[in-house]
């Protein structure tokens, strides 16, 4: 059976499983190995994507349910908020291990995208289901603020 | 009569108050002891099996008229859910061992594999009858009513035969009962004729000439099969279905069982068949909930593998029985909760809750109760979330959701290992407030309860 | 639409490095033997082009400038690859905007850790400790080497260099050179056998902020991990593994298994049985389908209940002696006043936000490994005896980690022997095999930090000084019955289970510590920071404990016992005042506690400020931190180590217990092994002490003073003192 939908700007059609999770198939399938698996229950946010600009944890995804939408993985970010939220990543130093960092990165771009100045309430609204082992929580945070501000002033 | 005359005649003070009570009590009793049938809401003419004239009610569905007796069998125990009550989790199907918590101590369910010794091998035809329809087990050991004979008691003969037929096939396991662990009286089998007497019609369906085929059909399913009145029509004192208040919803083994009847508000009068269908077929319908703890195992086990027209024969008799109103059940706030946490839900209303559904909860359920990742995970809308005692949302909570109708990936993970009571009960406060109609107020003591239901 | 077609679509930064390297192809690769496929999925970064100057096994230098430092230890947050690239960069006075990292191959020979002996490894906190010495002399003599070839060049003295950023400069002429145009020279020149070091005065990286080489790649996606390696014709595994510790197959029946399209094979192997399959998915669907029957006559079956009661019971039994300096016991009987306490801490899982996976190439006469491996002469050495090979037919090609906290360096290797068994099982045909770990056989998979029952009493003379201590510790050994067991445990002392309890630094004139060692069939293993996981708790909570029996404040209490630790002392101090110590208590409702500890030779004092609700609900607001680590390499990874210790610890000891039932684990994911979030997240301040010392670790040491902080804060709020672990669920019936 196959899926048609928009990956990263891309309308592209998987011949697979619609029932296989869409971490798998964006990994497997496409082999865009930037999304990680990291509980495959909704737990971690390790495989953080956005589907039509929300973001949501692929693991738990069925292939189907993306059927004609807008899928962006790491892979695929483009936006001002994104660019933002990786250069504050870069200044701020956040990863250690950094498995969990393509999943933090895509929550914090969602978060930017639609609330250009989340204050620490919003952060944890939007980042505290993003697990980090290595708990680089702090830095996330400081970054958060940092890409707010200079997205802020690009915009 | 003689007795009561006498006791009448005698002025001693106490007597004549323990004459009061009995004298209630024999009222009360025959009241609930005559409560009306199952199908008795429906008025008209019922005539017996052999005498109706329109399509046979029982059996198996017309596309599988040409089935082998096997695959009938098979059919018939599915849509009867044996396997749901007689397999332990992680155990083989059939084997039994399941317990079930009672208020008067735990119950567990019997081996009906063809083992000769600790299963059903050595029973025959009759034997079989004896037990699925009046609770009475191959060496006249009485049956609790856990085992819902008073519903299979309307199944037909030939329909329980076709059942044993098809276990029959099943690989012998070798699996003994636990024993039960039940508090006197209840452990006193021997109790149960006497509730059979008065509870068990012991009668085979009855077709209701006046109404339609596929009311008959639905009505011969959702009673003598699925026995769905088992959890969700409240039981009267005697543990016995009170059929006044039909399909009005009750709490079983710590799950609510909703309210069924057309009911708009606290029923399912507001859903459309097609909601309807949707629900009993997979387990979900958009907007209205997703079936989990033991209505996700009828689903998964029994209503799934049902056939369209036999779903569409259940809502059919679903939608003909009595409305009754569920006072405490306002009708689900049909709006998503605003996207930003801040929005919405006053801070203040479990704090705790909103930070552990901001940790564990979110990535699922959304801010807005609209999940971002499958509709089986949407709260707004459904019953569970506008019941303002939370008991399923708790449940939930604690046990997870394990649906196997779908890709396991739907699943809800369990927390309650994770959380304290306090937590899983300012999350469900949470919840219920942001997502329904009327905030829940749980404390640590109902969680404790729902726990104690393992 | 096809990979192919995606990746051509946009060129991401493996293709591009793949394309990078074929035009390179021609470049001289010195040292290194295992080239060829490997490298796309074993090099993290570029490979540089044109390597000509290879002097040692830590470095090469190409004719673009480039200079590619080779990493002995495994990088999985740590910061292992940019503190050994700044040892090498700073003493050869490299550009570090052109500076690459590369991992080692495994070679115990050219890549021992030297704090292990002869075995290359990373782990204890050492990667900065044991090679600062041998990289910095890396460093200097290609340093000195390609100075010798500008001189000789130029032909002007060698005194008269200098070099910056990669460039060599001769003043008097007016010269430079870049590195890249010297190597060709200097590749002909001897190696030196001596070489100045530099001044620490004139250190231009070291203790300054170098910028993480691996942060680019982890931010846009494409650093590569294990879970990301596809090779050619690669199958994906996964293995059933019984629920009880110690079951094997008795059966299994994998009929419904092979029916799921994609999967290609299922296998038997010592630890279980494992589905082979084409992509995860369907392999995971397999192995849901597979239907196996354990024999469970050698498992344990017990529930960590019942052997915590034993532990309980132990305590009070003869115990073999760790340390022992004056007469304990009759000091504390002779004492004007006693405390006594118990402390009980549960098994935990490490749950490295990666699940261990580890790819493996097997034919008759070659293994080739893809890990994120900790352990490379153990692994080496395991999978040749699984695979029934030479060690030396086995190599190891080491990825980036997402993370490990000591889990993949374990001495069975677990994860390895499990994809080279599979491998073998599959046929040993050369065909690359990915065995992946989901996140229940994580949390189920053993090798758990062990469970820990620790009883203390103190005796205090009339004046309120502390003049008797006696603390037993009982547990499993993590190194019994290793490989290690014979070089480590000493007349019956495994130092692991011990560390920071023996070694107590307080100034006490009668210690007694013992320890009863307790076999069960619950595989355990070192988990960050090792034994001051459970010891630093319990000395510090008790500790603390003393001194309010004494009446003191706790930091002067210590402070007091520590006179003759000045680096202890020192971090005490600095926490303190940082954190406002002396302002007094808190107001009500909140608390301030402190902690200090040394591990691996680094000593960290951390201070704790905590928020109770009514319901007892613990909130930790601010961890100030001071860090004693010798010479600081990278004061930004330093901070971000104690930040992440920090964190790691606070989710460990507010949430973190695995329990078994019956022999089974309870926990399955992140659900029931719950871990710190970032809204449990606290502020975390950290002070580093400025030092010339020699560089010690700070991977583990910030983790070991959270927990006794924490709950020493949470007594200073409520009165109540901890004494079981994880902290109470608050509120639960
Ligand atoms: S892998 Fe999807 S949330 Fe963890
Ligand atoms: S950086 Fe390691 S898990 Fe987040």
């Amino acid at each position: 059976m196959s899926t048609s939908f928009v990956l990263n700007g891309k309308p592209t059609t998987l011949d697979a499983d619609p029932n296989m999770p869409l971490l798998w198939a964006v990994r497997e399938v496409v082999g865009l190995p930037g999304t990680k698996f990291g509980c495959g229950m909704a737990l971690c946010g390790a495989c953080t994507v956005h589907l039509d600009g929300q973001a949501v944890r692929s693991c738990v995804m069925p292939l189907s349910a993306v059927a004609g939408r807008q899928v962006i993985t790491i892979e695929g970010l483009q936006s001002a908020a994104a660019k933002a939220v990786q250069a504050a990543w870069i200044k701020l130093q956040v990863p250690q291990c950094g498995y969990c960092q393509s999943g933090q990165v895509m929550s914090a771009t969602a978060l930017l995208e639609k609330n250009p100045s989340p204050t620490d309430a919003d952060i944890d609204g939007a980042m505290s289901g993003n697990i980090c082992r290595c708990a680089t929580y702090p830095r996330i945070r400081a970054a958060i603020h940092a890409a707010a501000q200079s997205f802020k002033a690009s915009a | 009569m003689t007795k009561t005359t006498q006791v009448g005649h005698v002025s001693h003070p106490i007597l004549s108050v323990l004459t009061a009570i009995i004298a209630v009590a024999l009222i009360v009793s025959s009241y609930i002891v005559l409560g009306p049938g199952p199908t008795a809401f429906a008025g008209g003419k019922r005539v017996a099996l052999s005498a109706y004239q329109a399509q046979d009610p029982t059996g198996v569905p017309p596309e599988l008229k040409s089935a082998s007796l096997v695959e009938r069998g098979e059919y018939l125990t599915r849509a009867a859910d044996c396997v749901v009550c007689h397999t332990v989790e992680g155990g083989a199907p059939f084997a039994g061992g399941r317990g079930f918590v009672l208020p008067f101590g735990t119950l567990y369910s019997t081996n009906i594999t063809p083992d000769v010794e600790t299963g059903i091998g050595g029973y025959t035809d009759a034997n079989f009858l004896d037990a699925v329809h009046k609770g009475i087990g191959r060496h006249n050991t009485k049956l609790y009513p856990a085992m819902p004979y008073a519903s299979y008691t309307y199944m037909s003969d030939a329909d329980a035969l076709a059942i044993k037929g098809y276990l029959f096939t099943l690989k012998p396991v070798h699996a003994p009962a636990p024993p039960n662990s039940l508090v006197f009286p209840f452990n006193q089998r021997s109790l149960m004729s006497i509730w059979s007497i008065l509870f068990n019609p012991d009668r085979r369906y009855e077709p209701n000439v006046e109404r339609s085929a596929a009311w008959n059909r639905g009505a011969y399913l959702a009673e003598a099969m699925e026995h769905c009145g088992e959890c969700h029509t409240p039981r009267n004192l005697f543990f016995a279905l009170n059929n006044r208040q039909k399909f009005a919803g009750s709490v079983q083994a710590g799950w609510r069982a909703y309210n069924i009847t057309p009911d708009r508000s606290g029923g399912v009068g507001a859903w459309s068949d097609a909601d309807l269908m949707h629900y009993l077929s997979i387990g979900h319908a958009d907007g209205r909930g997703t079936a989990s703890g033991p209505m996700g195992e009828a689903v998964d086990e029994s209503l799934s593998h049902l056939k369209p027209s036999d779903i569409t024969a259940i809502v059919t008799y679903l939608r003909s029985v009595g409305e009754v109103s569920a006072a405490d059940l306002p009708a689900p706030k049909p709006n998503p909760a605003p996207l930003s946490p801040a929005d919405g839900l006053a801070a203040n209303v479990a704090p705790r809750g909103k930070a552990i559904y901001e940790g564990a909860c979110v990535g699922c359920h959304g801010w807005t109760g609209i999940s971002p990742v499958i509709p089986f995970a949407t709260l707004t809308g459904t019953r569970a979330i506008n019941d303002p005692t939370a008991n399923n949302v708790a449940q939930v909570i604690i046990r997870g959701a394990q649906r196997h109708t779908t890709n396991e990936a739907d699943d809800m993970p369990a927390f309650g290992d994770a959380y304290s009571n306090a937590e899983i009960a300012s999350v469900a406060n949470y919840v219920t407030a942001r997502f329904g109609a009327k905030g829940s107020e749980l404390t640590v003591a109902h969680i404790a309860q729902l726990r104690a239901q393992d | 639409m096809t990979r192919e077609s995606h990746a051509s679509r946009q060129p991401t930064r493996r293709t591009f490095l793949k394309r990078a390297g074929t035009a390179t192809a021609m470049a001289l690769t010195i040292g290194f033997d295992w080239a060829g496929p490997a490298r796309r999925a074993a090099a993290n970064v570029a490979p540089s082009a044109g390597a000509v100057f290879a002097p040692n096994a830590f470095l090469r230098i190409g004719i673009d400038d480039s200079v590619t430092v080779i990493a002995k230890h495994v990088e999985m947050g740590q910061g292992a690859y940019t503190g050994i690239a700044t040892i090498v960069a700073e003493e050869l006075d490299a550009d570090w905007s052109r500076v690459r990292v590369e991992s080692a191959p495994a070679d115990a020979k050219r890549y021992a850790n030297l704090a292990f002996g002869t075995m290359q490894g990373t782990g204890g906190s050492s990667a900065m400790a044991n090679s600062w010495t041998q990289l910095r002399e890396a460093g200097g003599k290609a340093r000195a080497m390609l100075l010798a070839a500008a001189a000789k060049n130029w032909k002007v003295p060698v005194v008269e260099l200098t070099v910056e950023k990669g460039i060599v400069y001769h003043a008097g002429s007016k010269r430079q050179a870049p590195f890249g145009s010297l190597v060709r020279m200097a590749a002909s020149l001897p190696v030196p056998e001596k070489v100045a070091l530099k001044d620490p005065r004139d250190f231009k990286l070291i203790g300054r902020q170098a910028s993480r080489v691996d942060v680019a790649a982890k931010v846009d996606g494409t650093a590569q991990f294990t879970l990301d390696v596809v090779l050619p014709g690669m199958l994906v595994a996964l293995l059933k593994r019984p629920a009880q510790f110690g079951a094997t197959v008795h059966s299994f029946d994998a009929t419904a298994a092979t029916a799921i399209s994609g999967v290609v094979k299922v296998v038997q192997v010592p630890r279980g049985v494992a589905v082979i399959a084409t992509s995860f998915w369907a392999a995971k669907q397999g192995r849901d389908a597979l239907r196996v029957e354990w024999d469970d006559t050698h498992a344990e079956k017990r529930s960590s209940a019942a052997l915590m009661d034993e532990y309980r019971q132990l305590a009070d039994r003869p115990a073999l002696s760790a340390r022992k300096q004056g007469d304990a016991a009759q000091a504390i009987h002779n004492a004007a006043h006693k405390v006594s306490a118990s402390y009980e801490f549960p098994f935990l899982a490490h749950a490295p936000m990666e699940p261990l996976d580890a790819v493996v190439k097997l034919s008759a006469d070659s293994c080739e490994i893809w890990a994120g491996d900790q352990f490379q002469t153990v692994d080496q050495r395991n999978a040749a005896t699984t695979a029934g090979l030479d060690r030396q037919q086995v190599s190891i090609h080491t990825l980036y980690a997402g993370g490990s906290f000591g889990r993949r360096a374990n001495p069975g290797s677990d994860y390895i022997v499990e994809a080279v068994s599979i491998a073998k099982a599959h046929g040993a045909d050369g065909t690359p095999i990915k065995l992946q770990w989901t996140r229940e056989d994580d949390i189920h998979g053993g090798l758990y930090r062990p469970m820990y029952y620790h009883k203390l009493e103190a005796g205090l003379n009339d004046k309120y000084e502390l003049t008797g201590w006696r603390h037993v510790i009982v547990g499993q050994s993590i190194m019994a019955d290793t490989f290690f067991a014979p070089i480590m445990i000493k007349e019956g002392i495994d130092p692991t289970s011990v560390e920071g309890a023996a070694t107590i630094a307080y100034a006490i004139p009668n210690i007694a510590v013992d320890l009863s060692t307790t076999k069960n069939g619950v595989p355990v293993l070192w988990w960050r920071v090792v034994g001051s996981s459970h010891t630093t708790f319990a000395v510090e909570a008790f500790i603390d404990e003393v001194a309010h029996a004494a009446g003191a404040d706790p930091f002067m209490f210590r402070r007091k016992l520590l006179e003759h630790e000045p680096r202890m002392k020192a971090v005490l101090e600095l926490a303190a005042e940082k954190a406002g110590w002396s302002k007094g208590p808190m107001p009500k409702g909140k608390g301030r506690g402190i902690a200090v500890s040394e591990a691996f030779k680094t000593y960290v004092a951390q201070v704790a400020e905590v928020s109770v609700d009514e319901t007892g609900h613990v909130k930790v607001d601010r961890v100030v931190c001071a860090v004693d680590c010798g010479t600081p390499i990278n004061p930004d990874i330093i901070t971000a180590q104690m930040e992440g210790g920090i964190g790691f610890g606070l989710g460990a000891v507010q949430y973190g217990a695995i329990t078994l039932k019956e022999g089974r684990v309870e926990q399955d994911n992140f659900n029931s092994y719950r871990v710190l979030r970032m809204n449990e997240m606290p502020k975390v301040e950290v002070y580093i002490v400025p030092s010339t010392l020699p560089p010690t670790g700070v991977g583990e040491p910030g983790v070991a003073p959270v927990g006794p902080a924490v709950a020493n804060a949470i007594f200073a709020a409520t009165g109540r003192r901890i004494h079981v672990l994880p902290f109470p669920k608050t509120g639960a019936a």
